[in-house]
């Protein structure tokens, strides 16, 4: 055959080639990068913490579809099979407490999808990471649910609820025994130093213990600091997330720990416990790195980790929550156009300013001997 | 490289799959003359060419087809004798397949070279401007693709003083194995066309970057340079886009090109290794540029390899010689996969600048629909120039044209390595360059209104001297009669009163 | 009673300092008649429906007319007139259907040159009982002379785009 048959159908801009990347993939490498942390938080909180993941997710992606109805699915605001949705349900799930309700599921997929994400004009178009925006929301809301922590079941010596049971505590119909509710670290330092006992005392007693391994109370996926933290080598290994903003974070919350340890070991937390409770690991890996509200200069993200650390040092330490990390995000969020706009990097052939570089008044060599 | 650099490099650019093998492994094929050319009256950078020949003109092998016409433009040549059979409209070689000038030559099949050819035996004898004037003459212009009249370049990297001349030898679009085969197979030549234009620029040394894929190039290059102690070949590393201008001056001289300014000003004058061999054919022997090595390849082409084929042949014709259109073909592009044009369809000749023509499948040509931007950056980080792409994009989607300016939109290359990684397909380069395209169309329209206005102020002012004219005149005749009634009234007066004297 | 009384006092200060802002930081509309009319190209064709671009000056600085009234100035004139006025443009709503010209047909002239005196940039070519032709790079594409030819030998015709000129289409929206 010749190439006389051949007529374009349209006309085409270079370039004729493409590298293969798909948002799709980049969103399933992260969820891959979720699992291990997520499977670990099913083994330690039960049947519960499965159905809770579960029913989030579903309502996420069902949110989803349904937004994209209705705004005619242009394709502009993203698409139902990107895997966007689900991230954003996994997250949400992740940073909720394991025995939750079904509805504090679903109401929180429906804020963290419809109003935080589509209300904004869908994929790559919110300020507020939509997970924390929704964990935030159902925080303030409903102060006593999402800090319903329940011991870690395997250790605790108490029997796990068979899958019947757990889907009644999911469906709300059982409440959830108080032999099994435990406190968090962070909550039960902030509530000992606000009953004005000493911190070495505190912590003597019968303070939750920390382990990388992530044997604690806390949310279904935050616990296990060390399967978070081989997530997030997996995907600065595959170069779907950048190390400045995850080390932005652990920076800026860790040092400052430090030095007021130092300086007042019975007021203030030692830089271990910050890292190993709470939500650190999974908002420095994997919610600081969320590329539509992240800064995106290099520059940048680590400005913004560095402030949500801070922040977040700050909020545990002298604020009313013991956590911080969703309200940090959630400001350094509101920062990010701001940071993008003045942190920019130099085009080449131009100065920081955007000036042209002075040319030079004899080309270079020109003076030499030849 | 140190550790440091290592983590802390700016990091530029994308590695594509290069696809250049086997194609660049196959020897040279000589494509046989095509019984009709068509020559493009604007195939190099600058005003469109005159032509200089009628209908029915019978031209031989060489023969000047059309002049230089305005500061920037080149000669064109008859790539084989015959007879001149029209000049007219053909498409161009342009994704719109708008019409074009051209000469359209109809082959005898003797394919005689003209008599008066200039060949030179001592070239390092002339005088530099002289080497400048042949090179014109011989309308040798850039054979990278930007095609840039050559004799140009060095009669002002002369007058400004380069010191260095960097051959570009890195041939850093994928596919593309044209100047690779070149080196490997006329090293030689290349050389002697690199020390003629050291010759005629005045400068000290060459620089011949070549990209580090390409093995026997080097190779052969360092051979042939072995003799020649201010030619010096460079192995680069292999990235795209090493072989534009700013990356490649920056990689092998460590200057850094200001914006909107030319490479000269840094003491350096840029040149690709095609053009070297175009400019020694065209002192040495007085040969101008008539044909040229291309680079036929893509996962539609049977035979995918180098062919010299002349300027004028149609892309078809080429494409037939390669062994033909094997599959559909989901893109013909003329040039690079990165930087080259869709071809509306395969009609099209052949230009000077043309160094490759790519049918490429489906999978190759990657045709996806556009999706929502994530901010993933990925563009930003490939930039060579450091640009932000997806904000420059969000302001021309927003037609925020001046925003896209603020933010660097005139810096960009149009090297396409943001819309190569972007996981969203979002054709940024097309966005860039229907912006680019806008401006320059605002440009035209704002000229055109200050055009306007001063026509329509000669016109007022025509209108005015008219009227006053015709006014001035009005006021002459009415003068005039009037003195005409005063003279006969007082003749008549005069008259009457002689008669009353007389009848007194 | 405090409470009141702080109110009070809190409603005064913020008024007063939105006042003062509002007088210190008040945009100036600095569009004057001539500056307006200098952007405008100054052919006095009419189409806005104003008498000459002086009197479509005059509305433009008024608010009576919108920044994007004038046709033969297109989208590149509406955008400047824009900026000058200080107003926001609607786009969509200025008619731009790329540059046009008048044209000839030739089996019609008459060479009546009646056109010759409409034409505000005098591109028209002719002389009596002869075929007349308008020069391309002086024609505005303004209409002005289109009305007046007796034999309607007058065309106007898009300007025909060369591939030098040629803008990329914006991506469509996907």
């Amino acid at each position: 055959m010749n190439a006389d048959g051949y007529h374009a159908e349209r006309i085409f801009a270079s370039p004729h080639a493409h590298g293969g990347a798909e948002i799709r993939r980049t969103m399933l490498q992260v969820l891959l990068a979720l699992a291990p942390a997520t499977l670990f938080g099913f083994w330690l909180y039960g049947w519960p913490a499965f159905f809770l993941w579960l029913l989030t997710l579903f309502f996420a992606q069902t949110f989803e579809f349904i937004s994209l109805r209705l705004t005619g699915n242009t394709g502009q605001t993203g698409s139902p099979g990107d895997g966007s949705a689900l991230l954003t349900g996994w997250l949400l799930a992740m940073t909720l407490p394991p025995w939750s309700p079904w509805w504090v599921g679903a109401l929180g997929a429906f804020i963290a999808i419809v109003i935080g994400k589509q209300v904004f004009g869908g994929l790559g178009q919110n300020v507020f990471n939509p997970a924390m925006a929704a964990r935030v929301a159902l925080l303030v809301s409903f102060p006593l649910q999402l800090t319903a922590w329940v011991a870690p079941l395997p250790f605790s010596g108490l029997a796990a609820p068979g899958f019947l049971d757990s889907l009644r505590i999911t469906l709300g119909q059982i409440p959830v025994p108080d032999a099994m509710t435990s406190a968090s670290l962070l909550g039960h330092v902030k509530t000992e130093l606000s009953r004005g006992v000493g911190l070495a005392q505190v912590l003597a007693a019968d303070a939750p213990r920390l382990s990388w391994l992530g044997v604690r109370s806390g949310s279904l996926g935050e616990s296990s600091s060390l399967l978070l933290l081989m997530g997030g080598t997996f995907l600065l290994a595959t170069r779907v997330i950048r190390w400045q903003a995850p080390l932005g974070v652990l920076a800026g919350a860790l040092i400052p720990a430090a030095i007021a340890h130092g300086i007042a070991p019975e007021t203030y937390l030692d830089a271990a416990s910050h890292l190993l409770s709470g939500a650190l690991m999974l908002g420095a890996f994997f919610i600081a790195t969320d590329y539509v509200t992240s800064p995106a200069t290099g520059a940048g993200r680590l400005i913004f980790g560095l402030g949500v650390g801070l922040l977040t040092w700050i909020i545990r330490t002298l604020g009313g929550y013991p956590e911080g990390v969703a309200f940090a995000i959630l400001f350094m969020n509101a920062l990010t156009p701001i940071i993008d706009r003045y942190v920019r990097p130099r085009i080449l052939g131009r100065t920081r300013s955007g000036q042209p570089l002075r040319r030079p008044a004899t080309p270079p060599g020109a003076g030499k001997g030849a | 490289m140190g550790l440091m650099e290592k983590f802390f490099a700016r990091s530029w650019g994308v590695h594509p799959r290069d696809y250049k093998r086997p194609a660049a492994d196959a020897p040279v094929r000589v494509m046989p003359m095509p019984e009709r050319l068509y020559l493009s009256l604007a195939q190099h950078l600058g005003a469109p060419a005159r032509p200089v020949v009628l209908v029915g003109q019978t031209v031989k092998k060489g023969e000047k087809l059309a002049d230089p016409q305005g500061a920037v433009s080149a000669a064109i040549h008859a790539p084989t004798s015959g007879v001149i059979a029209a000049i007219g409209e053909i498409p161009a070689p342009h994704p719109s397949g708008l019409p074009v000038q051209a000469v359209i030559l109809e082959a005898d099949g003797r394919d005689e070279w003209c008599e008066s050819l200039k060949p030179c035996a001592d070239p390092f004898g002339l005088d530099p401007d002289e080497i400048s004037r042949r090179v014109a003459d011989a309308g040798v212009v850039g054979m990278g693709g930007a095609a840039f009249p050559s004799a140009l370049k060095l009669s002002s990297s002369r007058k400004a003083g380069v010191t260095t001349l960097v051959m570009n030898g890195g041939e850093c679009e994928p596919y593309l194995s044209c100047d690779d085969r070149l080196m490997r197979d006329e090293a030689e030549t290349i050389v002697d066309g690199i020390r003629l234009m050291l010759h005629a620029i005045g400068a000290k040394e060459a620089l011949v970057g070549i990209e580090d894929n390409k093995p026997e190039a080097i190779a052969a290059m360092q051979k042939a340079t072995a003799a020649h102690g201010n030619v010096h070949v460079r192995p680069i590393p292999a990235r795209y886009p090493m072989g534009s201008e700013k990356q490649l001056v920056q990689t092998l001289t460590g200057r850094e090109i200001p914006a909107g300014a030319l490479p000269a000003e840094v003491g350096v004058a840029v040149h690709n290794v095609g053009t070297a061999r175009a400019v020694s054919e065209a002192i040495r022997s007085g040969r101008p540029l008539v044909s040229r090595l291309l680079t036929v390849n893509g996962g539609c082409v049977g035979t995918p390899g180098n062919i010299v084929a002349p300027i004028g042949a149609l892309v078809e014709e080429v494409i037939a010689f390669a062994g033909g259109i094997e599959g559909t073909p989901a893109r013909l592009v003329m040039g690079g996969p990165m930087m080259g044009a869709s071809l509306p369809h395969a009609r099209i000749p052949v230009i000077k600048g043309t160094s490759g023509i790519l049918a490429l499948d489906a999978a190759q040509a990657h045709v996806r629909h556009e999706e929502a931007c994530i901010r993933c950056a990925s563009c930003a980080r490939a930039c060579p120039i450091q640009l932000m792409p997806l904000d420059i994009a969000r302001h021309i989607r927003g037609g925020d044209l001046k925003g896209a300016v603020r933010l660097g939109l005139k810096d960009c290359i149009a090297c396409g390595c943001c819309a190569y990684v972007c996981p969203a397909h979002i054709p940024l380069v097309q966005y860039f360059s229907h912006a680019k395209g806008s401006l320059a169309a605002e440009d035209r329209a704002r000229q055109k209104t200050e055009a306007t206005r001063k026509l329509a102020a000669a016109r007022s002012e025509r209108l005015a001297r008219e009227a006053r004219e015709k006014a001035e005149i009005a006021a002459r005749r009415k003068a005039e009669r009037e003195a005409a009634k005063a003279a006969a009234a007082a003749a008549a007066a005069a008259s009457a009163k002689s008669a009353g004297e007389m009848s007194a | 009673m405090i409470a009141i009384l702080s109110l009070t006092l809190l409603g005064a200060a913020l008024g007063l300092l939105l006042g003062i802002a509002g007088r210190l930081l008040a945009v100036e509309a600095n569009a004057d008649v001539a500056g307006v009319e200098s952007l405008l190209p100054g052919t006095n064709c009419g189409q806005c429906g104003f008498p000459g671009c002086a009197g479509a000056a005059a509305a433009m600085v008024s608010g009576a007319a919108p920044p994007g009234c004038c046709p033969p100035g297109g989208k590149a004139v509406a955008l400047a007139l824009a900026e000058k006025l200080g107003v926001s443009l609607d786009l969509s709503s200025v008619v731009d259907e790329g540059p046009k010209l008048a044209v000839v047909a030739e089996d019609l002239c008459i060479g009546c040159c009646r056109c010759l005196k409409y034409c505000p940039t005098d591109a028209i070519l002719g002389a009596p009982k002869q075929i007349h032709n308008v020069l391309k790079e002086a024609c505005t594409g303004c209409a002005a002379c289109v009305e007046h030819c007796p034999t309607e030998a007058l065309v106007m015709q898009p300007m025909p785009v060369s591939w030098q000129h040629w803008v990329m289409p914006k991506p469509a929206a996907a």
